[in-house]
């Protein structure tokens, strides 16, 4: 089970309270996590990624287990902590406006 | 008794202020969709308690909220803003092309007949449809790819489609206007455009009686008089006698013609409002003082309307969509500012009081008239 951690205004529009969990059939990337979860809350689709470049919104960030992933490939396995349900995937605001 | 609707987008949320027909007791609901940037909510004139509204922020992009109950309960319905075809560019800050990029709605006009049929004017600038109550939306691609498109370039705003006026007695015409393109008009129900800016001048731009190219800030109309328009230009206050194939300015004897709002009178057609600002780089009242200015002869000759309004001390920005009339009689007259207050006047802008003082900037400001 993969635990999703969503930031509080992205929870409150998708009515979620907490972390998610989501199950993946298949590796565990980024982008076959982001798919599921869209999939189950529709509301996100468009808001962690553009709707026409699939890319992650530039303010905000993917961390895991202490370590940005923002940068890594969207079909690159994610770690096996986050696999194993041990430690959540972190979507997160980037800091912006003082 | 009539009931009055007001509806206030601002910087970290929307709030819905109600009051019955006298217009003397309000109630405040919101925030909704507390945090994000609501650049503009609106009902259907059809079905009232059909709102939709603009949700957007940097970090997460754009939604589309809907609500089916006069705004007590709301739902996301569809964002997805895709340009049709091959993009293409305009003109950026420094004349440069540059790919056209969806950045945010800023205006939402429910059909005048329809409550699941809605326009959207978003940045950057096109003009979108949808017929299934916001779920789906389409590009209306005749406004970008009439020729011009490539010319427009941003405003200090952004290059955004702001004004969406359909014509109440010709279902096939639309007007619309972008900063910093101009106004443009369909007559066709938005297959084909037209650039409607003949008689515009503005010095900012290389060629001041262009075509395009002029920052329109807002327009409006009486609905018993759609040929009549009105316009708040960067600089200048305009009016049109033939449904914008022609302008004449009408700034008169204003302190400045710099502003965003324009508004008519829902029950004088040529008693029409301004709120004059400072230049195009102190955007603030002239002399501290915030005061809406009234021409009753639809343009030239304008009065100052202060009584409830501060004049002293004060530099809040009314921006171009927030300013609204009520259908009631006397007119209501109502207006949102960058320090969070909304003022309203129950006398057709004799007397002002502020609904709210401390919201966050407002962006926009609708009215709805209620049976």
């Amino acid at each position: 089970m993969i635990r999703v951690y969503l930031p509080g205004h992205l929870r409150t529009l998708a009515n979620i309270n907490g972390e998610v969990e989501i199950e993946i059939q298949g590796p565990v990337t980024q982008r076959s996590v982001l798919d599921a979860l869209e999939l189950r809350y529709p509301a996100l689709q468009g808001t962690i990624r553009d709707h026409v470049s699939g890319k992650r919104r530039s303010f905000l960030r993917f961390f895991a287990c202490q370590e940005d992933l923002s940068h890594e490939s969207p079909d690159a396995p994610l770690p096996d902590a986050v696999v194993s349900g041990a430690e959540p995937f972190l979507v997160v605001g980037a800091i912006a406006g003082g | 008794m009539s009931k009055v609707r007001v509806l206030v987008g601002t910087r970290k949320g929307a709030f819905i202020l109600t009051s019955d027909g006298k217009r003397e007791s309000w109630n405040v609901s919101g925030p909704h969709f507390s945090g994000w940037e609501v650049y503009h909510l609106k009902g259907s004139p059809v079905d009232p308690n059909r709102l939709y509204a603009s949700q957007s922020s940097a970090w997460s992009g754009q939604v589309i909220q809907r609500s089916n109950d006069g705004g007590d309960t709301w739902a996301p319905v569809g964002n997805k803003f895709v340009y049709e075809g091959v993009a293409g560019t305009h003109q950026w800050y420094d004349g440069t092309p540059h790919p056209w990029e969806f950045k945010r709605v800023w205006h939402l006009e429910p059909s005048l007949t329809d409550p699941d049929t809605v326009y959207a004017g978003v940045e950057d600038a096109a003009f979108f449809k949808s017929t299934d109550g916001g779920q789906n939306w389409q590009e209306l691609p005749g406004l970008r790819g009439h020729g011009s498109g490539p010319r427009w370039q941003p405003g200090a705003g952004g290059m955004c489609l702001h004004t969406i006026m359909p014509d109440p007695t010709n279902p096939d015409r639309i007007f619309i206007a972008i900063s910093a393109a101009g106004a443009f008009r369909t007559d066709d129900s938005g297959q084909t455009w037209q650039p409607i800016n003949k008689g515009l001048y503005s010095q900012y731009i290389p060629e001041p009686t262009a075509d395009v190219g002029h920052c329109v800030h807002h327009m409006a109309f009486h609905k018993s008089r759609p040929n009549v328009l009105f316009m708040q230009k960067h600089w200048d206050v305009m009016r049109s006698d033939d449904a914008g194939d022609s302008w004449h300015e009408v700034s008169g004897n204003l302190p400045t013609d710099f502003g965003f709002v324009i508004d008519v009178n829902s029950n004088e057609p040529d008693t029409i409002y301004v709120v004059p600002i400072k230049s195009d780089a102190e955007h603030f009242p002239p002399e501290g003082k915030l005061r809406v200015y009234r021409s009753r002869t639809g343009g030239n000759e304008w009065e100052a309307l202060t009584n409830g309004l501060p004049q002293s001390n004060c530099y809040v920005n009314v921006f171009r969509d927030a300013m609204a009339v009520d259908s009631l009689d006397k007119c209501g007259v109502y207006f949102g500012t960058t320090g969070g207050q909304v003022y309203a006047s129950s006398d057709a802008g004799d007397n002002w009081a502020p609904i709210v003082r401390d919201l966050p900037a407002v962006l926009s400001v609708e009215v709805q008239t209620l049976e």
